[in-house]
């Protein structure tokens, strides 16, 4: 059992939990996530890792309420348990590789879209604590849906907010943003994406356009997380590779994105039955 | 004398659950079974079980009436009987070596051993001899039939042992693979999980040795003297045809952890499954024939797609049997070249090939070939993979000192089961490749000794 230390509304529908979980903080690197699964009946749910404390043994993870499983989840307070957590899985992130005076080479930009705003922080706050340059640019629908802004502002980095309305920051879609940012000559070695499949998409198409080599982390459906099931299973390069054990991070300009989004949505129909079923079963 | 037939579930009424098929033998039965035994010298039985089960013994005490004394027998060999008496391919192993088997019908070996499993189960019999504690910490990593078996056994030799498993349930295959029906949790499994932890053993979930700590960790930072590694070999393969990934494939061990370990047919739990009414699986093992045999219980038609004969499948004679008599459609000396998606990407059908056996040469074995021109088409909602599965490439991706081999086997000195680290031990699936539950149980033993002997080193 895993305690809920801290709870925190971020935004509505995206909830912060801190919990205590030593062995995986001590363990864990950015890029890297965790299994979560709330009680006995629950699915295996993956959540990327956000922060850690090895000091503390705490980590952080940020979800968005989307269905059955994070619909329960929301309904945990500070002070409950986690039936299961389980990680950290998956490989870091490939900077963790290197050291720094490559790092120092390199300019990043970070490009992260609603939620997908939780992974990035652990990979700036990393790479900053090695002071290392990073421009960050945050997408959400609007200006109450962009999450974390202040907190990567303290890491020390240029923070760039685009909003559909226009809420807040630039009005349009990250690419739009980008492509101004790389037409202002900003010059990037590496951009990394984190966000809904189909912006990784748009992403990637225009980094392609201008030879800088991208990096996403897919969010594939998963049950097992340790290679076991195949359920995550993705086509990078011409080559089926498993998301839990060969990523979750990728080269986006060999990700088969159309076939990526297909995947995710392949229990679509199933998943509102069962939401209706469980929400039948807690209104009597 | 004929065989005591085993009483089963009738196969119309079991196809709409998932409890367990075969009911085993009673007390009359089991003695009747029993008393057919010729006591041969020099059994060609026991020289066939991959344990060396001294058969005739146990099997004379079942006669007399005496099951605690067969247990001790089988215990010398076996630490999980309940289990491998269910699951063990009997009839190429003990019962195919057994006299009668020419007359008639060999002795029904695997259903007295599973007599037996259960008898000490259900009377929570102490069967083994248990040393005083010794001090020593020895971590398991895996929970499937190696890591139980070396885990029982160094707790029998006085050991503390902690075992990790990467999942939030512990048993390995046994859980998330063998279905209810063939090998029931709560009645056989929880039990001998159960009686490790009365043991002393300390069982850690959801830790990914490779992730969650490395074995240099468990080492030099957790103290444990020695460790096991029955990491299994769990990654599925796919056959890399057209159309593979679509939506509507599934891996047979996704299939069935969902199934099995995630409870999805149980619509109260939270994992999703969508099956479909016409369902094809590939392969013809026992993971093809569970697969199979749990669509069939889902509501679906199931075809069994395999490219050689029924004579070649390496699944069980009786799971064969037994999925046959629920329905399933053998489509023998067929194979899939190519998965049909339609327009939202899930798989409308497959494009199969006809073969035919060919004598080979060089292997001895009747290779299939396909048939040019036999290609036809058949409708399908669903396809499950079930041609096979390679070693988990975590703990020896995250440890450079254990040495693997060209098919991501660990690599062990046969008789300890030693890898090329020092300290470290391995056997099972991790070791072989997808093999059996005696084997993996017999390597988790064998092991255990030589860990015995390791840590004695100089003290005796
Ligand atoms: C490696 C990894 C890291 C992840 N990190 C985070 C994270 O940090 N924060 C977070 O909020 N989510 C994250 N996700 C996604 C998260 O796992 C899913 O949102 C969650 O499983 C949904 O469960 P549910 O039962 O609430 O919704 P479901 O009922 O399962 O799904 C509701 C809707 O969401 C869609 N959906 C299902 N699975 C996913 C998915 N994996 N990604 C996107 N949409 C999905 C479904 O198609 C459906 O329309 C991550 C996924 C992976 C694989
Ligand atoms: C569907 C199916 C049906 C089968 N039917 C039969 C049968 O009828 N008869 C028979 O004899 N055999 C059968 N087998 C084969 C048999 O189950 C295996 O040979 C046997 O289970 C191997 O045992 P093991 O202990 O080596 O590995 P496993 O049972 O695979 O257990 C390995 C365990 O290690 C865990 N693990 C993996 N990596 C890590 C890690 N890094 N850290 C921590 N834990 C980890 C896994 O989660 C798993 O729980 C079947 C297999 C399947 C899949
Ligand atoms: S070979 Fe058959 S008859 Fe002979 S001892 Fe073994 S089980 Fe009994
Ligand atoms: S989630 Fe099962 S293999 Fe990746």
């Amino acid at each position: 059992m895993y305690k809920i230390l801290k709870k925190k509304t971020l935004a509505e529908n995206i909830i912060m939990f801190e919990v205590k979980a030593p062995m995986v903080a001590k363990s864990a690197k950015p890029g890297q996530f965790v299994i979560v699964r709330i009680d006995e009946k629950g699915e295996r749910v993956p959540l990327t890792i956000c922060d850690f404390d090895k000091q503390l043994g705490t980590v952080t993870i940020v979800f968005q309420v989307v269905g059955a499983s994070t619909i329960k989840m929301s309904k945990l307070n500070e002070g409950e348990f986690l039936l299961d957590f389980a990680g950290p899985l998956g490989n870091p992130s490939e900077f963790v590789n290197l050291n720094n005076e490559e790092l120092r080479q390199k300019r990043f930009l970070f490009v992260a879209g609603g939620v997908g705003t939780a992974p990035v922080y652990p990979q700036v706050k990393y790479l900053r604590e090695k002071g290392i340059d990073c421009d960050v640019v945050i997408g959400a629908r609007n200006k109450e849906l962009v999450i974390l802004k202040d907190e990567i502002e303290k890491l020390g980095c240029r923070v760039y907010i685009c909003t559909d309305d226009g809420s807040l920051g630039f009005k349009g879609r990250v690419t739009d943003f980008m492509k101004k940012l790389f037409d202002e000559s900003n010059r990037y070695d590496d951009v990394v994406a984190i966000g809904p499949m189909i912006m990784m998409k748009f992403v990637c198409l225009l980094t392609k356009e201008y030879s800088i080599k991208t990096t996403v982390s897919l969010n594939s459906i998963m049950v097992d997380g340790t290679g076991m099931c195949g359920a995550c299973r993705v086509t990078v390069g011409g080559q089926t590779k498993f998301t839990c054990t060969d990523g979750p991070e990728f080269d986006g300009h060999l990700v088969d994105f159309d076939e990526a989004i297909n995947r995710q949505n392949m229990f679509k129909d199933e998943e509102v039955r069962r939401l209706h079923h469980s929400r039948e079963c807690s209104c009597f | 004398m004929q065989r005591v037939p085993v009483r089963e579930l009738n196969a119309m009424e079991r196809i709409k659950n998932f409890d367990e098929v075969c009911l085993g033998y009673s007390v009359e039965e089991a003695i009747k079974e029993a008393s057919r035994c010729l006591n041969c010298k020099n059994a060609n039985c026991v020289k066939r079980c991959p344990v060396g089960i001294d058969i005739p013994k146990f099997i004379d005490n079942i006669k007399k009436g005496e099951f605690k004394e067969a247990a001790d027998v089988i215990f010398r060999y076996n630490n999980l009987p309940a289990i491998c008496g269910r699951v063990c391919p009997q009839e190429i192993q003990c019962e195919g070596g057994c006299v009668l088997k020419n007359k008639g019908q060999a002795v029904a070996i695997g259903k007295l051993e599973r007599f037996i499993g259960d008898y000490v189960l259900e009377n929570n019999l102490d069967v083994v001899e248990r040393r005083p504690t010794n001090g020593k910490k020895v971590a398991v990593v895996g929970s499937g039939p190696a890591g139980l078996s070396c885990a029982s056994t160094l707790a029998n030799l006085g050991y503390q042992v902690t075992v990790f498993e990467a999942l939030h349930e512990a048993g390995g295959v046994l859980v998330y693979g063998i279905p209810e029906f063939r090998l029931p949790k709560d009645k056989i499994v929880k039990r001998e999980i159960e009686n490790l932890i009365k043991l002393g053993v300390q069982i850690k979930t959801n830790v990914i040795v490779g992730r969650t700590v490395t074995i240099n960790q468990l080492m030099d930072e957790m103290g444990y003297d020695a460790i096991f590694i029955g990491t299994g070999a769990g990654l599925p393969k796919f056959m890399g045809i057209k159309g593979e990934n679509a939506n509507g494939v599934f891996s047979a061990n996704e299939f069935l952890t969902r199934v099995n370990l995630m409870r999805a047919f149980i619509d109260e739990y939270d994992t999703p499954l969508k099956i479909g009414k016409k369902v094809a699986v590939v392969g013809g093992g026992n993971v093809a024939m569970d697969a199979a045999r749990t669509a069939v219980r889902l509501g679906a038609e199931v075809h069994i797609i395999y490219r050689r004969t029924e004579e070649e499948m390496p699944a069980r004679l009786e799971e064969v049997h037994h999925a046959k008599e629920e329905g399933i459609i053998f489509d023998v000396l067929t194979n899939p070249v190519e998965i049909l998606k339609d327009d939202k990407g899930w798989v409308k059908g497959m494009v199969l090939r006809k073969m035919e056996l060919r004598d080979a040469v060089e292997t001895g074995r009747r290779t299939p070939v396909e048939i040019e021109g036999s290609d036809y088409i058949e409708e399908f909602d669903t396809v499950i993979m079930a041609i096979g599965t390679v070693p988990n490439p975590i703990i020896t991706y995250t440890t450079s000192e254990i040495k693997i081999n060209n098919r991501k086997c660990i690599i062990v000195e046969e008789e300890t089961g030693k890898t090329t680290m020092e300290g470290v031990y391995a056997g099972g699936d991790a070791v072989t490749g997808a093999a059996t539950v005696i084997l993996a149980m017999e390597a988790g033993k064998k092991a255990a000794y030589a860990i015995d002997k390791y840590c004695h080193i100089g003290e005796r």
